[in-house]
């Protein structure tokens, strides 16, 4: 341990701890900008400076390392006036149009002005160049806004392995983003949207489909029906002051249907038949390399995170024919819409609109690939982050805190517990396995409450086995065979995972992969800040959602029983292959 | 290492698939050293004279580091550029030394010779023109470099004739000795 002492108080941390942990642990508050924990403390914005007895100039106390007997001083004349010039000197570059900014509600620097008591700009001088990037689907980044604290560099390269986004020249000319400050379509970028997920400002946020949204709800000739991706109901809330890991399904789908929707569904129920075909895609690969002896793509990936498609695609195509074939819920749900349920209303497939409200900003991108027209046109026409819907609620007058609650409409609205912890790390494999499982040996999953419980949490990398025995008769070529299975969330994770695959070892049957840290409920299109904080209350509100319901697997969905029954026949019948199946193309990341 | 560049007169022209697959031997040596980012670059400068996209792509996908950061990389340093120089790279100083004694009127009167802005090549491929901020030659302010060549303490009236010796192919060698004994 290290004694110090913090504006005259005796504190006692452990060795390594940075001056900031040591103030926060003993209370004291230092304001910061450019540091996240466990992503970035590089002192780069010099907001969190503090004086130090004995060192002649203000020290970043994010990076600076507590030592025995130091003497911090926090909030001394010196440390607040310097922390002013920082902040008056960012905005005095800072090209904001703060009155419409997206971020005006939750913008940091904003918010840090107003903690600083920032009344007036010193400084006059050059504003950042505007420069407004609108060429992915995805994602709008205003460089004008940008104030160069390179969140978005270390998520982008370290907890996403991607590195689209970097510092570009030098001085006052530095701008983060693509190579050559060209736009972002022309470098290899996956759409998550964790630097919309991280910047301060309004610098990177969303491309929004609020107006597309409202214009289909305002034309009396579409039916306007709109899904909900499982994390979003663990997140909404926290648009409207609740605390993280507030459950507020019920109320969501009252404001959707106020909103003026025709029909509230659930991606969950997509989920649910994700679970039909995917589970029976493993189980035919298996049957295919253990019975019949010939070559199969194992292990299989799953392939309902967008980001990771493209991921795989840019930078991994070797392994395209391991991911799934299944499209992701959101596709599947959008294929369902206009084709089953346009059929049950007597529609056309263009008569109908699917909006989807997810916690992601390459669902955007994914919506708009060319392989997801199997309605004959765009099978989901307009993607809303829970952010948007948010704003949505709000401009609508809604007051959502005193909703009462309702029920999403039968029959895309129908969904099981499995479905719901599709939106977390882990959730897809043990949706999974609970239904493989039990197709196979007749049997539950024999675990503890039907949690994979190796395969929950925020482990970086995380793997379980499970021993198959006294299977059906039809399944016997699995009796004692080990199933093999590992989970990643993060692409850096996912890196990591595919490379000790391809180097052969590590051995899997299964592997789910998720973009972003904590799988959904983490997405780019989340509410902000997530940490894992944050992440943690999210997932315990999935599970709690999960286990409150009787319905807890994809295959005892009886919406799902019904579709097969009277439409899709069976899973990977023709049907299923058409609507519900895709392909995906090798990119150049260069 | 080092790599020669400009082919002499006489010798056959380079071509670009040759010069690629001397940056693809160059990678093969590089490919899993740490740190080889930079040094590949400036090899690879070597190479082509300048930086061409096709070979920061090639660098990119060798070196397993994202496109936008090769190009962060090659933005931040002034002596990388991303387009082709001509025959000779004068650079004048601006640090401070050279600044107070003049080296802006000479860069002035350069840009006006050679009609070019700093960062552009003469219509004739003979000359890039770019400045420096400090050559460690402070004592003979104001300094210009072209190539490898320090020339001390100019004036804008000599430039013409420092430029001269310098249009003559293989004049060049003898402009080095020259200028090299003016420094001494």
């Amino acid at each position: 341990m290290v004694r110090l002492t913090i504006n005259d108080t005796p504190v006692e941390v452990a060795e390594g701890t940075t001056v900031l942990h040591a103030a926060r642990q003993a209370g004291v508050r230092i304001p910061t900008l450019c540091y996240v924990e466990r992503l970035q403390a590089i002192g780069a914005c010099r907001v969190c400076v503090v004086e130090i007895e004995g060192m002649l100039n203000l020290a970043a106390s994010c990076s600076l390392p507590v030592r025995e007997g130091m003497r911090v001083r926090t909030n001394t004349r010196r440390v607040r006036e310097s922390r002013r010039l920082v902040v008056e000197l960012l905005l005095s570059e800072h090209d904001g149009d703060c009155q419409t900014c997206d971020r005006r509600e939750d913008c940091e620097l904003q918010a840090l002005s107003a903690e600083l008591g920032i009344r007036s700009i010193t400084y006059t001088g050059q504003k950042t160049r505007k420069r407004i990037d609108l060429s992915t689907p995805g994602l709008i980044r205003d460089h004008g806004k940008c104030i160069k604290c390179r969140r978005c560099v270390s998520v982008c390269a370290e907890t996403q392995h991607v590195g689209a986004l970097w510092a570009q020249g030098r001085g006052f000319d530095t701008a983060i983003g693509p190579a050559f400050n060209r736009e972002l379509s022309t470098v290899a970028c996956v759409q998550c949207g964790q630097c919309a997920a991280v910047c301060p400002v309004g610098a990177i946020t969303e491309q929004s489909h609020i107006e597309r949204v409202w214009d289909a709800i305002d034309d009396p000739h579409k039916h306007v029906v709109v899904q909900t991706a499982p994390a979003i109901r663990a997140a909404l809330g926290e648009c409207f002051g609740c605390p993280p890991g507030t459950l507020v399904t019920g109320k969501m789908t009252t404001a959707l249907h106020k909103l003026g929707f025709d029909a509230v569904f659930d991606t969950n129920f997509a989920a649910d038949l994700t679970i039909m075909e995917e589970g029976s895609e493993l189980l035919a690969r298996l049957r295919r390399t253990l019975v019949d002896g010939q070559p199969a793509a194992l292990p299989m990936f799953t392939s309902c995170s967008p980001g990771w498609i493209l991921f795989a695609e840019y930078f991994h195509p070797q392994i395209l024919p391991h991911l799934s074939t299944c499209k992701s819920p959101q596709q599947m749900f959008g294929a369902l819409a206009k084709t089953y349920y346009a059929e049950k209303l007597g529609l056309k497939p263009e008569q109908i609109f699917v909006a989807s409200v997810m916690p992601c900003t390459a669902k955007k991108f994914e919506c708009q690939r060319p392989e997801m027209n199997a309605s004959g046109g765009p099978d989901v026409d307009a993607v809303l982050t829970t952010r948007e819907l948010g704003k949505m609620i709000r401009a609508a007058g809604i007051d959502f805190l005193s909703l009462p609650e309702s029920e999403m409409d039968a029959p895309l609205g129908l969904s099981s517990g499995a479905a719901d912890i599709f939106a977390t790390t882990g959730g897809v494999m043990e949706a999974a396995l609970r239904t493989a499982y039990e197709v196979v040996t007749g049997r539950p999953l024999p675990l503890d409450n039907l949690h994979v419980a190796p395969v929950m949490g925020l482990t970086g990398v995380k793997e379980a086995s499970l021993v198959i025995e006294d299977t059906r008769p039809d399944w016997s070529f699995l009796e004692g065979v080990e199933l093999r299975v590992a989970v990643a969330h993060g692409l850096a994770n996912a890196q990591r995972l595919v490379d000790a695959v391809l180097a052969g070892e590590r051995q899997y049957h299964f592997i789910e992969v998720m973009t972003c840290p904590g799988g959904c409920i983490g997405g780019g299109g989340q509410p902000r800040f997530t940490n894992d904080t944050v992440r943690l209350a999210r997932i315990q509100a999935i599970y709690q959602e999960d286990e409150s319901k009787t319905l807890r697997k994809s295959h005892d969905n009886p919406a799902i029983a019904e579709l097969y029954a009277t439409f899709l026949g069976q899973p990977l019948g023709e049907r299923s292959h058409h609507l519900l199946h895709t392909k995906y193309h090798a990119r150049s990341a260069v | 290492m080092t790599v020669e560049s400009a082919p002499c007169a006489g010798c056959h022209e380079v071509t670009d698939a040759e010069r690629f697959a001397q940056l693809d031997d160059v990678l093969q040596q590089y490919r899993d050293v740490p740190g080889a980012l930079i040094p590949v670059l400036q090899i690879a400068q070597a190479i082509f004279g300048y930086l061409p996209d096709a070979a920061l792509r090639r660098i990119s996908t060798a070196l397993g580091k994202s496109f936008s950061e090769v190009a962060g990389v090659v933005g931040f340093y002034s002596f990388f550029t991303t387009v082709p120089r001509g025959r000779h790279l004068i650079r004048v100083c601006l640090g401070t030394a050279c600044y107070v004694r003049g080296g802006k009127d000479v860069l002035a009167a350069l840009r006006s010779a050679l009609r070019v802005e700093v960062g552009e090549t003469t219509a004739d491929q003979t000359f890039s023109l770019d400045v420096g901020r400090c050559f460690g030659a402070c004592g003979l302010a104001p300094v210009i470099m072209i190539d490898d060549d320090v020339h001390e303490r100019v004036r804008p009236g000599q430039l013409m004739g420092i430029l001269e010796k310098y249009r003559v192919p293989g004049a060049r060698d003898a402009v080095r000795r020259e200028a090299r004994q003016e420094t001494v």
